[in-house]
């Protein structure tokens, strides 16, 4: 069989489409990447639906654990302790424990057990929180200048948070988002490793590595091929966060730019 | 110094000969009543007694390990234990990796567990644990396959209404059945791989030997049958 | 059996307490190479950097243990059995003679046991290495550069300038990413059972699973809930103390340092 044949086959196993039945036997590099890439579109969407729609929440618990209301901001403060202070491993468990236990009782939350939407919720949250935070550090350091030339031009509320607060807050806090976006790519692995059962052998990168490792019982290739797949990945990310970057920065002086970069990655 | 080097060397080879008779076991310790550990903390059932009373009859000193189901075999040729005891189906795909003792199990059957007897087993779902010979045969069967991390999580499953059905070996089934949850036996039993046996490297020939005569002669002498009935693991040879 | 339980979280702390400083060392390492002037060194440190970040770390921990125990004893092998002609990969298997084992076959159990726990240790340690690197390479360069310079006009070598000046300046530029990197270390702490250590989740799957009543004195249904619950509280109270205690150190590190944090710290005493 042809490799071009395996990726016909088993491109979007993953997905359900293509061949039934996983290979058995006699297991080829070409089978093992097909697969493994096959299961990184699940990695991707997950990682993508998560950042879009975190991307939100977070804005709204940054500007909730700033407010001065304390009827915002405790409950901001405490999402975000407890997302943030609790591995993402107990988090899939409790709410897989939580989607079913809900589900019986509402049968038309039936879709909150399947991983697709499910693990969805967990990560979206795990991820608003995290970048609530970072965007939270970003808000407190925006100079105090830029909102004083705001109300000097007679800016307030909604237009003052959207033409200055914001676009300085996400410029600030954008080093430490791409670094959030990478962690977040990678925990989508945990997703099926721990918590959501796989349906049909459709399930994300990580699973078919493992289905190989142990039918060939051999780690060291499929692992590898994973890792291969995740080490690029990081590279487009790094890369698509790079493009925005540059839009964002793209009013400032060269020099000021290339300080910015200094700066990535000093925290997540 | 090379000299040097080379008696040191050669004791410590001359230390290892001596004592080389410890034999280290696998086992997961989570498959009650095969392995699983007891309220003490050590590790119990029935491959525990086997092992002990096969290293006897083989003169062998031995050592009992944990280790997970997923990376037992990748430990055992990477030659962190010698042996995995761990009610393994003697499988051809496993074959290829590593050799197998003659099996001390008869082949054991399959079973479905479900909740009801009104479950559709051939296009129903159906869970099961992740790469075991169970979840390999629903894959191929045509019903819907869902897999969990591990055997507790399909039972849960099973209970939750999750899955229509468990397969898994009839003898780690069974004691759920007793249990006052509504669980019950469905369908017929498959057959599935060809009995438990001891797994060992390939290039391990003497220790396959010896522990294939201890197997041997519990055979024999109708221990093995005496503890597999104390066990309730399978039927008897 | 519960105190193996209650003994995990003691593992988990101790694991912590020696992943923290040989990570730092290993990041120290890795950032000392990615600055190097020589390409070769300096290649070397980028590339495990970026390779080991762009990994996700269970996939790292799935084959890494392995990988790093046979390494150990090929080396072993190597030099501990120079006659030994047989091939050490026969097939599947990997053998090497009994002496080159790790630990030998003699051993007790606690040295195995230890021995697992050293190879989960250096495990961790290369992961959070490369991200601690990142940090520390980030840290060195955001020291001003004046600094340097003026150790060079006082006439201080290279090596003196990275020692006397940079060094001693770039921990409070990259204590706030590495105070970070300790919290997600906590957290990526349940994975531990993935390298074969038992580990708090794995007792708390353990004991909380259905026990039948034929083979436990305590039968109970499945408990796992609750036993998570604990770990929960485990997890939320470490990350409270941490963050309290890095608030600490960083205002200490931020003492006389020109940072803005510095600069409140002079108005606070000043005031």
């Amino acid at each position: 069989m042809s490799c071009i044949q395996t990726i016909q086959d088993y491109g979007l196993r993953s997905l359900g489409i293509g061949e039934r039945l996983l290979p058995r036997n006699d297991f080829t590099l070409c089978e093992q990447f097909t697969l493994i890439g096959s299961g990184m579109i699940w990695n991707i969407y997950f990682g993508i639906m998560a950042l879009a729609t975190g991307f939100f929440l977070a804005t709204a618990l940054a500007l909730g654990k700033a407010s001065t209301n304390k009827w915002l901001r405790k409950p901001a403060e405490w999402f975000i302790f407890l997302f943030r202070g609790s591995p993402l491993f107990i988090q899939f468990f409790f709410a897989y424990f939580l989607f079913l236990s809900l589900k019986q009782t509402f049968p038309f939350l039936d879709a909150l057990t399947s991983a697709w939407l499910g693990a969805l919720i967990v990560l979206f949250f795990n991820t608003a929180a995290y970048s609530g935070e970072i965007f939270y550090g970003a808000l407190r350091s925006i100079p105090k200048g830029d909102i004083e030339a705001a109300d000097a031009y007679g800016m307030t509320g909604w237009s003052r948070f959207r033409r200055i607060v914001w676009p300085t807050m996400l410029r600030l806090a954008w080093p430490a988002y791409t670094n959030e976006a990478i962690f977040l790519f990678h925990a989508t692995t945990l997703v099926f490793f721990s918590a959501f059962p796989v349906w049909q052998q459709r399930g994300d990168a990580l699973y078919y590595a493992g289905y190989f490792a142990d039918k060939t019982f051999n780690p060291f290739i499929p692992y590898p091929i994973l890792a291969f797949y995740f080490i690029l990945l990081t590279l487009v990310v790094i890369w698509g966060f790079g493009v925005v970057n540059k839009r964002l920065n793209r009013h400032l002086p060269v020099a000021k730019r290339t300080k910015m970069k200094l700066r990535l990655n000093l925290a997540r | 110094m090379k000299k040097l080097i080379l008696t040191t060397a050669a004791l410590a080879l001359g230390a290892g000969m001596a004592m080389a008779d410890t034999i280290r076991l696998g086992t997961e310790g989570a498959y009650a009543p095969w392995n699983f550990v007891n309220d003490a903390g050590e590790i119990d059932g029935f491959e525990r007694e086997l092992g002990d009373e096969l290293c006897k009859r083989a003169n062998l000193e031995c050592e009992w390990v944990k280790n997970d189901w997923d990376s037992i075999i990748p430990n055992l040729v990477s030659g962190n234990y010698d042996a995995i005891i761990a009610g393994m189906s003697i499988t051809d795909e496993r074959d290829e990796v590593i050799d197998f003792t003659q099996n001390y199990t008869p082949p054991d059957p399959s079973a479905y567990l479900a909740m009801s007897e009104e479950v559709d087993l051939a296009g129903g779902v159906i869970a099961a644990q992740t790469g075991t010979i169970q979840a390999g045969y629903i894959a191929d069967s045509g019903a819907t396959l869902v897999e969990f991390a591990n055997p507790e999580e399909t039972l849960a499953a099973v209970r939750s209404g999750e899955a229509d059905a468990v397969l898994a070996d009839k003898s780690f089934l069974a004691p759920f059945t007793e249990d006052g949850s509504g669980l019950l036996f469905v369908g017929d039993e498959v057959p599935l791989g060809g009995g438990v046996g001891m797994g060992i490297r390939e290039s391990d020939g003497d220790l396959k030997e010896k522990f294939n005569a201890a197997i041997q002669s519990m055979k024999d002498d109708g221990s093995l049958n005496e503890l597999i009935t104390k066990w309730e693991v399978s039927s008897t040879f | 059996m519960h105190w193996l339980f209650y003994l995990s979280f003691f593992k988990v702390l101790l694991l912590l307490a020696i992943t923290a400083p040989v990570a730092l060392g290993f990041g120290f390492l890795g950032a000392m190479a990615a600055r190097s002037h020589f390409p070769p060194l300096s290649l070397l440190g980028k590339g495990y950097i970026a390779i080991v970040r762009g990994v996700p770390d269970i996939a790292f921990f799935m084959f890494f243990v392995i990988a790093l125990d046979q390494a150990f004893e090929w080396t072993r092998h190597k030099i501990l059995c120079p006659e030994w002609t047989d091939p050490i990969r026969q097939g599947n298997d990997f053998i090497v003679c009994q002496a080159a084992k790790l630990p030998l076959g003699t051993a007790p159990e606690w040295v195995h046991e230890t021995y697992g726990f050293f190879l989960a240790v250096i495990t961790f340690s290369i992961v959070f290495g490369a991200f601690a690197a990142n940090v520390l390479f980030g840290g060195m360069r955001a020291v001003p550069h004046a600094q340097l310079e003026t150790a060079e006009a006082y006439g201080m070598t290279r090596r003196q300038t990275f020692w006397r000046i940079l060094v001693p300046q770039m921990w409070v530029y990259a204590l706030p990413g590495l105070s970070n990197l300790w919290m997600v270390l906590i957290k990526a702490t349940p994975l531990l059972f993935l390298l074969g250590i038992e580990d708090i989740v794995y007792w708390a799957r353990e004991l909380g699973g259905f026990k039948n009543p034929k083979f436990t004195q305590y039968p109970h249904g499945d408990w796992r809930m609750w036993y998570f619950l604990a770990l929960l509280v485990f997890y939320l109270g470490m990350t409270r103390i941490s963050e309290i205690g890095l608030e600490r150190l960083m205002r200490r590190l931020s003492h006389g340092q020109a940072t803005s944090g510095g600069e409140l710290l002079r108005k606070e005493t000043t005031a």
